[in-house]
């Protein structure tokens, strides 16, 4: 550590004194930073294949069998028909892999990979990862597995098609494209193990001096328990996976009926028999947790950007501590919830109803923490705080829908249809991508060292807010309307013609906000490279990553740390400005006071005396 | 940033990195194997008879004997540790040859029982128990494979270069996890060979 600060000041004075060859700094790079921005720029380009994955869905659902406008008569003869409209087997590919992609490929790797590579190290005062070569290792298998997901587009029969749950039987007779996914989904998920293993001794082993576990920022304790909800579930996905890739491969019978007959595979020359539901089991036991794992970086970003905005100290900081720990401690027990109609017993069903209901609790206890710590703050509206309060909000519609989801008798009637997916996208985009866009532009500075154009940033931010509203909230309408979740063409059912002016504004709405996401992609590559600036602290936060150089060089840090206060120390009345840095000694402190009252005396003398 | 941070224990924990590390990857394995123990028990239940008969077809005399093997090899490497510990580079150098000798006599043994079991066209796909018998087993050898690539590779180093009593602490992470692997057999040994 000493030695490290001191190559670091020897580093910021030379300019560039580490001069790494271009595949050391760029490709197989060990430094956080560098591994944070390239997991950053694979899952933004995974973001926009995976839009337009959805984007031909919606064009599918609100015009149905018609030809792809522009790009119809592009587009391979596996995937439309001679018109170029969407074919059902494509259909069915895109719904899959756009779950996938969008889950595994963008929403993850942005928040666990990005900000916990970029923030956490900086956060707590550490040179780098506990483990910076396993750091490289856990990023390189993450575009690998990508690729292999996508390469089931050159594969006879397709890219995977049994949905993002790959439910089997039909997950485990499926084509080489089914495969292909297994085996991705295995290497990411042994990527996010390493990750997570990396974090957790991170967090505990490589805080500054001074830095206990309370004086944490709130995207580190988020990043840190997300790390521990990985390290526990994500090794039962791989179990499961595992499995799946027998029966899939070597034809086993762990999830295939024993009575099983199917074209493709005669179950009748293995003895004994598979259980579909224990496959249900297993991966809803990852993917259920998964679903905070996608939460609660975000919920932390989201604390650290509102605290700084509002100038105003967190409110209740242990209380928001603890609610984490109770979302990932309640969110492992209650995988269940996602199996209500698969067949259950009813009681079973009923404890999986009240626990998973009893997550709001904490929920609650984090939404209004966030409205106490804005309430009478002096808020500043910036990009990072405007993409912030849209968290807040839209969580809080999709936290509600979910309360629907997990009453067993509401269930009955909404599972598998719109409903469902409204409100995933609440949460998942409305939530977890409105709190990326947070962190993106409140850590651009710090990762550019440039700053972003506002006026575009805010172009962003409301084009993507509105048609966000407009795209996913008629949903929870065709939902309870009976439109189900994974159909291909509604028109088929004279219930579901009425709803198709909706679907035809939802899916405008959607190409808005689609190509809204460029505004993103032109400002970020635009201010990287012509942006005014950006000084060390432009936001005036109090965390340690604002006491290092923007960018930081390789090392971070230019001058020893010590940590002396907690990190929300806004509006301090020990302070003469409105912030105080984790780092700066109480000594300093009461010194800045007592020269700051001195210069007022003096002002208030002079001022004194030309009145006279 | 450099290696030795990883060897010396830090002011926060008290631990170095690879230990604390270690254990928390081994929280993880534990959560693997759980996976696949969790499945072993609904299928099991779901097919008794089949679950039964095939666990019969099992070898226990070979099985017995290897787990015998696996556990001294455990005991060897924590006696490899500990010679390096006190800086005696040739003790540490039997005891790990010896533990690599073991772990290669389980995979030697192991894959003699696989064999047994293919020349009576016994494969996964046969039935349900050998499905479940040949993936447990199958990962656990693969386990056994990933602790023998480090050991090999340390008394490779020790007999060219030597090895540092500094390192001592690798020795010790890795023998964290060897011992982790002797575990996973010694519940895999009874849940599928005993308990029918």
């Amino acid at each position: 550590m000493e030695a490290a600060l001191q190559t670091d000041t020897h580093a910021h004075g030379g300019g560039h004194a580490h001069r790494e060859s271009f595949i050391r700094h760029y490709i197989f790079s060990t430094d956080h930073k560098m591994i944070a921005k390239q997991f950053m720029f694979t899952a933004i380009i995974f973001l926009f294949i995976g839009g337009a994955f959805a984007l031909f869905i919606r064009w599918q659902l609100a015009y149905p069998g018609e030809p792809i406008p522009l790009i119809g008569q592009l587009l391979p003869s596996t995937w439309v028909n001679a018109d170029g409209a969407v074919t059902a087997e494509w259909y069915t590919q895109l719904l899959t892999m756009h779950g996938s992609i969008m889950i595994f490929a963008v929403i993850i790797p942005l928040l666990v990979g990005t900000f916990g590579n970029f923030a956490v190290p900086l956060m707590i005062g550490a040179d780098d990862m506990a483990f910076p070569f396993l750091n490289m290792v856990s990023f390189w298998l993450f575009p690998l597995a990508g690729v292999l997901m996508m390469a089931g587009f050159f594969v006879e029969g397709g890219m995977a098609a049994a949905g993002w749950t790959g439910y089997p039987p039909l997950s485990a007779i499926a084509s080489m494209g089914q495969t292909l996914w297994i085996v991705s989904l295995f290497l990411i998920g042994f990527s996010s193990i390493i990750g997570g293993v990396n974090y957790i001794t991170t967090v505990l082993n490589m805080r500054a001096p001074g830095m206990n576990m309370f004086d944490l920022p709130m995207t580190v304790w988020a990043v840190f328990i997300t790390a521990i909800i990985i390290v526990i579930g994500t090794p039962v996905l791989a179990a499961a996976l595992s499995m799946l890739f027998m029966d899939n491969f070597l034809h086993t019978s762990f999830f295939m009926p024993a009575d099983l007959v199917v074209a493709t595979r005669d179950m009748s020359r293995t003895a004994g028999g598979g259980q579909p539901l224990l496959w249900q089991h297993l991966f809803w036991f990852y993917s259920h947790p998964a679903v905070y794992i996608m939460i609660l970086p975000g919920m932390g970003v989201v604390s650290d950007v509102l605290a700084t905005f509002a100038r105003k100290p967190l409110y209740g900081y242990k209380a928001m501590v603890f609610a984490i720990i109770a979302i990932a401690f309640l969110g492992i027990l209650v995988w269940g919830h996602h199996m209500f109609q698969s067949g259950m017993n009813p009681l079973l069903g009923t404890t999986f109803m009240v626990s998973t209901m009893v997550i709001a609790v904490p929920s609650a206890i984090k939404t209004f923490n966030w409205l106490g710590t804005m309430w009478r703050g002096q808020m500043e509206f910036t990009v990072p705080m405007l993409n912030a309060v849209a968290f807040v909000s839209m969580f809080v519609i999709g936290g509600l829908s979910g309360i629907f989801m997990a009453s067993t008798p509401v269930d009955i009637f909404i599972h598998d249809t719109y409903f469902i997916v409204g409100h995933i996208h609440y949460v998942l985009f409305g939530g977890s991508l409105f709190a990326v866009f947070a962190g993106l532009y409140y850590w651009f500075p710090k990762m550019s060292g440039r700053m972003f154009d506002d006026r575009i940033g805010k172009w962003h931010f409301w084009l993507t807010f509105i048609t966000f509203n407009g795209t996913f909230f008629p949903m929870h309408i065709l939902g309870v309307g009976g439109m189900m979740r994974r159909i291909y063409d509604p028109t088929v059912y004279d219930f579901l013609k009425p709803f198709q002016p909706m679907n035809e504004f939802i899916t405008i709405n959607a190409m808005v906000l689609g190509f809204a996401q460029f505004l993103l992609v032109y400002n970020m590559v635009y201010s990287w490279y012509r942006g005014r600036a950006a000084k060390r602290n432009p936001w005036r936060a109090n965390t340690l990553e604002w006491v290092a150089p923007s960018p930081p060089p390789h090392g971070n840090f230019d001058v020893p740390l010590r940590v002396y206060r907690g990190p929300y120390e806004f509006s301090s009345p020990e302070s003469v400005q409105d912030f105080l840095p984790q780092n700066v000694p109480p000594e300093e402190v009461v010194a800045q006071r007592a020269r700051h009252e001195k210069r007022l005396a003096a002002s208030q003398t002079r001022d004194g005396g030309s009145g006279e | 940033m450099s290696t030795a941070a990883t060897h010396t224990a830090r002011f926060n924990t008290g631990i170095y990195h690879g230990k604390l590390g270690m254990w928390v990857f081994l929280a993880s394995e534990i959560m693997f194997f759980s996976g696949f123990f969790g499945a072993f028990i609904v299928l099991r239940n779901l097919n008794l008879e089949v679950f039964t008969a095939g666990a019969h077809q099992l070898d226990k005399v070979v099985a017995t004997i290897n787990t015998a093997v696996l556990i001294t090899s455990s005991l060897t490497m924590a006696l490899s540790h500990l010679a390096l510990e006190r800086g005696h580079e040739g003790k540490f150098r039997l005891f790990l040859g010896l533990t690599i000798i073991g772990a290669i006599g389980f995979l030697g043994i192991k894959s003699y029982e696989y064999m047994t079991k293919f020349s009576h066209d016994i494969y996964p796909w046969t039935d349900t128990f050998f499905a479940t018998y040949f993936t447990m087993t199958g990962f656990h050898a693969l386990h056994v494979i990933g602790g023998l690539i480090p050991m090999v590779w340390m008394l490779g180093k020790s007999l060219t270069r030597g090895y540092p009593r500094e390192m001592h602490h690798r020795v010790e992470t890795l023998g964290l996890y060897w011992h982790f692997v002797d575990l996973v057999w010694i519940f895999l040994f009874p849940t599928l060979y005993l308990i029918f």
